[in-house]
């Protein structure tokens, strides 16, 4: 009996503090012609956390989506800080022109919304949305999208199933139209900090060159993804 | 833009009331039937630059219309467009169902130029205004604007952009001189097979023989990035 009355008591400040709550449908398109995105991780988070930041070095929570596109990690971290989050909307790999559609609840004190999905066929390219704030006031909000390297890997273009963070290569080309024999593009990664991604340089050559990767089909130009975001 | 918008309908409920009250007067003062009122005409001025280096525009198409899309991302692009995007031919796209009142660029827009488009509908107020035009120095690049909501737009009030290309995804992007219009090429235009994904996409950008497409007929010059137009849509009356 003395529970049922302090449920009641409560009741009232339950509903007030989800006022502060806001809900957001959230639609990310892919819009390249032959680069797949990895299962996404969406996330609201407080002004203290940050899943990338152009100039600073990748996190190896980061570094794991964007050679990988392993998210559990920064799943894991983003938990840890009471973030909201949508992780992989999609079931799997969001192909090229396909979007998706999701809801996020995002509650008092996580304002800011970021996202992040390995490039593939690419060695450390991400797409990757940092720390948007979320608007309080309604309606419907387009955000565009661009490739950025993570800095951890050299750009080899070599596919070869790499599959651990660290690894040299890209692990697949899921459109299954990447060649071999690539003798490497570079061994080096110059730049290491979180930067704009250059683009995939590919080649003519299916069975050899430097890339494994096609350069009519595996290029792009930013923005590389439109993001919508209804406020409600 | 959602208060803008309320604000506007604020204005249009007060536009209406305000006739109203001059019908009342009317009525008062007149004895015979009311002349026919003038119809009511919509123009907006497109004004457009082609910020490439070195890919000629074809001349643009500008519609008006109340429902629809010229293109969507990640599907099949109508005939209408890949006609456009292949060849630069906008006739198709013109007569599309939808299109309410349309207009066109005199000719092509070449690199660094800029031009104005005047385009008008009477009676209706239209919803949507879209361009596009093609980079005839590729296989199937366009560009334009794609149902822009100008039905708030005031006197005068303009609304300006940037816009990036598009891949018709109807025809491979070879390079090759045979399958490209435009002067660099002088090749084929319109071409109904459809070899490529067969959806419309962002454009990944023209490769060209400097850059490691051995078979490409485009150099280095014919490269572009994003945006390649400048848009900016002023409603005038």
């Amino acid at each position: 009996m003395m529970k049922m009355k302090w449920m009641a008591a409560l009741a009232p400040l339950v509903v007030a503090s989800n006022a502060w709550s806001q809900n957001l449908q959230i639609t990310i398109t892919n819009l390249t012609q032959g680069t797949y995105f990895t299962p996404l991780l969406i996330a609201a988070h407080s002004s203290d956390a940050v899943m990338f930041r152009v100039g600073q070095y990748a996190s190896p929570e980061l570094q794991a989506i964007a050679e990988v596109g392993d998210i559990s990690s920064m799943g894991t971290l983003l938990t840890s800080v009471s973030a909201n989050m949508v992780e992989n909307p999609a079931d799997g790999l969001l192909a090229p022109g396909e979007s998706i559609a999701t809801t996020l609840e995002n509650l008092e004190g996580n304002d800011y919304l970021s996202l992040a999905s390995m490039l593939l066929p690419t060695n450390d390219g991400f797409v990757g949305l940092d720390s948007w704030m979320i608007p309080t006031e309604p309606g419907t909000y387009t955000i565009n999208l661009n490739a950025y390297d993570a800095g951890t890997e050299a750009n080899d273009e070599i596919v070869n199933g790499a599959g651990a963070p660290g690894e040299p290569g890209i692990p697949v080309a899921p459109g299954m139209d990447a060649g071999i024999g690539g003798t490497g593009v570079t061994s080096t990664e110059d730049n290491t900090l979180v930067h704009i991604h250059r683009g995939n340089l590919g080649d003519d050559d299916p069975n050899g060159g430097k890339s494994d990767l096609d350069n009519t089909v595996h290029r792009w130009l930013n923005p590389v993804a439109v993001v919508t975001i209804v406020v409600n | 833009m959602k208060s803008l918008k309320s604000l506007y309908l604020k204005l249009l409920m007060a536009g209406i009331f305000l006739t109203l009250l001059s019908a009342c007067h009317d009525d008062d003062d007149n004895e015979g039937p009311m002349p026919d009122p003038e119809p009511r005409q919509y123009r907006y001025q497109v004004s457009v630059t082609n910020l490439t280096n070195a890919q000629p525009m074809s001349p643009f198409a500008v519609v008006l219309h109340n429902e629809g899309m010229l293109w969507n991302i990640g599907e099949s692009a109508n005939d209408a467009m890949e006609n456009l995007a292949e060849s630069g031919d906008k006739s198709q796209v013109l007569e599309l169902d939808v299109v309410l009142a349309s207009s066109s660029g005199a000719d092509i827009l070449m690199p660094g130029s800029s031009e104005t488009i005047e385009v008008v509908v009477a009676d209706i107020e239209p919803v949507y205004l879209s361009a596009a035009t093609m980079l005839v120095n590729t296989n199937d690049a366009f560009t334009g604007i794609n149902a822009l909501d100008v039905s708030h737009l005031a006197m005068n009030e303009s609304i300006s952009l940037v816009m990036g290309s598009y891949d018709a995804g109807t025809e491979k992007n070879s390079e090759i001189a045979e399958t490209i219009p435009g002067p660099a090429a002088g090749g084929e235009g319109f071409n109904a097979e459809r070899d490529d994904v067969d959806f419309v996409a962002a454009h990944p950008g023209v490769v060209s023989m400097d850059d490691g497409l051995t078979q490409s007929v485009l150099t280095q010059a014919h490269r572009f990035d994003n945006p390649t137009i400048r848009v900016t849509v002023t409603r005038i009356e």
